[in-house]
């Protein structure tokens, strides 16, 4: 078992590894904001909504959570042509993660709303609040700063599943390292690379977004403030 | 004129008749106290009043509405209705002036300068106005209680209603938040009052409502009430809860 190592082959795919880094970070970006936006729109109407809105986002919630992820790209690739919609291998991910991360963000948040004690709706109501500036003002903001935590995690785990893009040939990270891997055989130098690499997105990712959380809550922020 | 006017309202909660035809009716400027044993329907009948709960039967008219259980009317009237509640529940996202300042921004439609000016007005009503930018969970029970009703000042009520709102603090928190209000009754505020503080309502309110299995079942001015209450069990209430 003698192995040697040769990183050096490496540096002539520099520039695809640096286009298929900023297609997972852009992947990842659009995935995690989208998916938040999408997530909490489920939740308010999982909560609030009407009967028949409200189931239709159970069903996608559940069948987002209780399926693969790459199953989801394979539906939207492969499987909606056969129903006449065409996607690019890129719009089809960039649906799929979406689509993915909206529904366990969903949850995330729908638990978070629920948190929130019905005397407060009860106090905003009894101010004149319509429903709707309760759900903004009263109900939505303390939610989301109790779980931002899992909402964290669950980013940082989309990140990490963005890789499964590559199944359908598009070129992120991984993507690259799939081509690099076959052309040059040193397998175990690009993935050990591309390793390190999402071992430290993760780390970015992480302090990047609580970074965000204590710009948007300001009681998180005064709270962290005070600690250090 | 009364401000508050209430007919015969029946409130119940599936087989539980909660309030058994409650008629009553509050003057401009006066000031009522609610005592009598828990579960008599004190707090059903006060929610009631600001529309919280559903009357089933009976009509009630308040600071110029009339409860409907329309969205939008609902709404017009609770602008004009104030409620504190025993668990304060302010808002712990929001800093004290925040709290007060979200219903004048959101429901009244002021800039957020004049409603800051605004705030901070209340605040100071309530012996808070330094404590503008503090967070619920940085100030004791007491001065919670006092930004919330603070933060129902805010938005000029016509009437405002308390429930209980001192029996989750200790005694010495509670004189202060008594003192608030008793400053609101010198400045003429209509108000309901629901109350375990006997001398307190003998003190300050005009009148107390003596309320039993969900009806009034004795009613008079304070102090004759107090001094000389007509039935028996009017009598052995008050003689329980002033024996402690
Ligand atoms: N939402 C509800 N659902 C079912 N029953 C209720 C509800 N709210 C109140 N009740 C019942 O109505 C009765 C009167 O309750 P209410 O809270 O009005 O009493 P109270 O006079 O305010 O008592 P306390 O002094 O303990 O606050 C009680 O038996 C209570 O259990
Ligand atoms: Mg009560």
């Amino acid at each position: 078992m003698e192995y040697n190592f040769q990183f050096g082959v490496l540096a002539n795919y520099l520039p695809e590894f640096f286009g298929g880094l900023g297609l997972t970070l852009f992947l990842s970006f659009a995935g995690i904001f989208g998916g938040l936006g999408l997530g909490i729109a489920c939740a308010i109407i999982s909560v609030r909504g009407p009967l028949f809105p409200r189931a239709v986002v159970r069903i996608y919630v559940e069948i987002m959570r209780n399926t693969p992820m790459l199953v989801q790209i394979f539906v939207i690739f492969f499987g909606l042509p056969s129903l006449g919609v065409r996607l690019s291998p890129f719009t089809s991910v960039l649906v799929a993660i979406v689509l993915n991360n909206g529904g366990y963000i969903a949850e995330i948040v729908r638990a978070g709303i629920e948190s929130i004690h019905p005397s407060q709706i009860e106090a905003a109501e009894s101010l004149g609040l319509t429903r709707g500036q309760t759900m903004r003002f009263v109900i939505l903001p303390p939610a989301l700063e109790r779980v931002m935590t899992p909402i964290i995690s669950q980013s940082v785990l989309l990140m990490l599943a963005t890789s499964l893009v590559s199944a359908v040939g598009v070129e992120d990270l991984t993507g690259v390292a799939m081509i690099a891997s076959s052309e040059t055989f040193r397998t175990m130098e690009i993935y050990l690379v591309i390793a390190v690499i999402y071992i430290c997105l993760n780390f970015i990712f992480r302090i990047l977004l609580n970074a965000v959380g204590l710009i948007v809550f300001k009681r998180s922020r005064q709270r962290f403030l005070g600690r250090v | 004129m009364s401000v508050i006017q209430v007919e015969n309202i029946r409130k119940r909660f599936g087989s539980l008749e909660v309030l058994k035809g409650v008629s009553m009716s509050v003057e401009a400027g006066e000031v009522v106290a609610l005592i009598g044993r828990s579960g008599s329907g004190k707090s059903t009948l006060l929610r009631c009043l600001n529309g919280l709960e559903m009357i089933d039967e009976g009509a009630i008219a308040i600071a110029g509405h009339r409860m409907s259980y329309n969205a939008a009317e609902l709404r017009a009237l609770r602008r004009d209705v104030g409620i504190v509640f025993q668990g304060y529940n302010l808002f712990p996202h929001l800093t004290a002036g925040e709290n007060i300042m979200l219903a004048p921004v959101q429901v009244k439609r002021l800039s957020k300068s004049e409603a800051r000016i605004e705030a901070q007005r209340c605040l100071d009503l309530v012996g808070l106005g330094d404590r503008f930018d503090s967070y619920p969970d940085m100030l004791s029970g007491g001065q919670q209680q006092r930004v919330a009703i603070a933060r129902s000042l805010a938005m000029q009520p016509v009437v405002m209603l308390f429930d209980e709102v001192t029996s989750a603090l200790d005694p010495e928190l509670t004189e202060e938040v008594l003192a608030a209000i008793e400053d609101l009754a010198a400045q003429g505020m209509t108000m309901i009052l629901v109350t375990h503080e006997m001398r307190f309502a003998r003190r300050v309110a005009d009148r107390t409502i003596y309320m039993r299995d969900g009806i009034i079942h004795e009613q008079g001015p304070s102090d004759s009430l107090f001094a000389e209450p007509q039935t028996s069990e009017l009598r052995s209430f008050l003689k329980a809860e002033l024996g402690q």
